[in-house]
């Protein structure tokens, strides 16, 4: 059969008595082998050695080189989510999902190939732009589907899906560490091979992830499900068009209250190790601090599932005002619990932190189809990741640059991170305010039925017809 | 009397794709737990 054909949005429409429940493995296959993302840096040391094996050589590459792998693919991964957004949408999500297990593989191949011949270039070429491709269609692949799945409890169901970002960076580093040392030999550091498993595993499991996903018939609602018959404040019965919806002012609030929450955590997230053993010199070893980036990386992929399903009783809005007035108050308790050499109270201050930054990755899927409707809710979605590559730069470079200056300036290693934990809380603040101006969407944004026909996905008139509606 | 759907989502295939993610992400999360317990050792 033609695969063009089998990739089609109409191939994908459930018959009657398919389970819904089906969808979130399928989402999760996807997610869960993307998030191996946020262990990457595992393969940094191993590749400064490729040539000297158990040092690095002058000709091997440095860490300055190689953190760039990251930063291309993040860059790539907000590019293709916001420009191919509305392919995914119109295309399903079979189809993404499909080109995202295919970029997301050869990423690796290519990757691999760069290792094998020494080329910086290729591997940025293969994880950096081919990975990030597959990166950012992956991301934004299932939302839209689980959504029209779940209308009673999206906010559950997308934190499911996005929850499984978080939880491929716990699969993905301890199976890296184990492929790297059946690789290695004591002449040979075994990244290449590593690389081409890790790609074979995971174009395997998005594979399965692609062939399982449906979408709901356009008549289709769960049982005992009734939508509410008048719209609520916050909540949107009509759609934006993509392009629409990125001119309106709710848009870019929702983009900095993103950005403000991701600026706070990442920054911590990327230097939770050095700061944990900075604070409490003595009290917290190198060995000790993996385990604090451990369990930072479980409340991050805990917080995803628990906030965005807790939105669906107190709102969206209400869920962000918590992630901002709780991460106030805890920021500004960090300098805090070091003066008084809590390392309890400051590990407990950041896994609540992380679970909210997780939470927030979660939640604004829900937010936004509330705010602009279920129709374009993917691609919409696939601008707004900009915010996080926005994030993603920032926040490590904030929490940095503060440290140093302050070092410079006579400041003890153990009060450091206080200027910047306040500044973070400053920054949830300004969130905090962001969140408050958000209003419903005005009804000039509206899809008009005129409009909708003409901006049909292909196909979708077969699609109505095959299931009869 | 009526044949089953057999279009309808069997028990076992659900219990199948769950595990499917299941069982590595449950890998996952115990490896990550045994990581961080240091923190308290």
């Amino acid at each position: 059969m033609n695969l063009s054909r089998m990739l089609d949005r109409d191939r994908t429409i459930a018959k009657p008595g398919f389970s819904r429940w089906m969808v979130p493995p399928a989402a999760l296959c996807i997610h869960l082998c993307i998030g191996q993302a946020y262990a990457f840096s595992v393969f940094n040391l191993p590749m400064t050695k490729l040539i000297g094996i158990t040092q690095s050589a002058p000709n091997d590459w440095k860490l300055t080189e190689l953190g760039w792998i990251f930063s291309i693919a993040i860059f790539f991964l907000g590019a293709s989510a916001a420009l191919l957004g509305r392919w995914v949408e119109e295309g399903g999500p079979r189809r993404a999902m499909f080109a995202a297990g295919v970029c997301w593989a050869a990423g690796f191949f290519i990757a691999a190939l760069g290792v094998y011949s020494h080329t910086l270039w290729i591997v940025y070429l293969g994880y950096g732009f081919f990975g990030g491709l597959g990166l950012g269609l992956g991301y934004i692949s299932p939302v839209s589907t689980l959504i029209k799945w779940f209308p009673d409890r999206p906010g559950m169901a997308t934190g499911m899906a996005i929850m499984g970002f978080g939880g491929g960076a716990l699969i993905a580093s301890p199976l890296s560490v184990w492929l790297l040392q059946r690789f290695s030999t004591p002449t040979h550091v075994g990244v290449a091979e590593t690389f081409i498993a890790l790609g074979c595993i995971y174009f395997v499991f998005m594979m399965v992830g692609a062939a399982i996903v449906r979408v709901p018939a356009s008549n289709w609602k769960p049982a005992g499900y009734a939508p509410p018959e008048v719209a609520q404040k916050l909540i949107t019965k009509n759609d934006v068009f993509v392009y629409d919806a990125i001119k309106t002012p709710q848009f870019w609030l929702i983009w900095w209250v993103l950005c403000l929450n991701v600026t706070a955590g990442i920054g911590v997230l990327s230097q939770a190790s050095a700061m944990s053993q900075e604070m409490f010199p003595g009290h917290v070893t190198a060995l000790a601090a993996a385990g604090f980036v451990g369990l930072l990386s479980l409340f991050n992929m805990i917080g995803r599932f628990f906030w965005a399903s807790t939105s669906d009783y107190i709102g969206r809005k209400n869920t962000y005002f918590c992630f901002f007035a709780i991460g106030t108050v805890l920021y500004a308790l960090v300098p805090w619990t070091g003066a008084a050499g809590s390392v309890s109270l400051f590990v407990l201050c950041f896994v609540v932190i992380m679970s909210m930054y997780g939470g927030g990755f979660a939640t604004v899927p829900a937010y936004l189809k509330d705010m602009f409707g279920t129709r374009y809710v993917g691609a919409i979605h696939g601008w707004l990741i900009t915010a996080w590559s926005m994030a993603g730069v920032f926040g490590p470079v904030l929490v940095n640059y503060i440290r140093e200056y302050q070092i410079d300036h006579g400041v003890p290693k153990a009060q450091a991170y206080n200027t910047t934990m306040y500044i973070m809380a400053g920054l949830l603040v300004v969130g905090f305010v962001c969140n408050f101006f958000i209003t419903a969407v005005h009804h000039r944004f509206h899809m008009k039925a005129g409009r909708e026909a003409e901006m049909a996905p292909v196909g979708a008139g077969a699609a109505r017809k095959a299931i009869g509606a | 009397m009526a044949s089953a759907n057999p279009n309808t989502t069997t028990t076992l295939q659900l219990v199948l794709a769950w595990s499917f993610i299941g069982i590595p992400l449950a890998w996952g999360v115990l490896q990550t737990l045994d990581n961080a317990m240091n923190l308290f050792r």
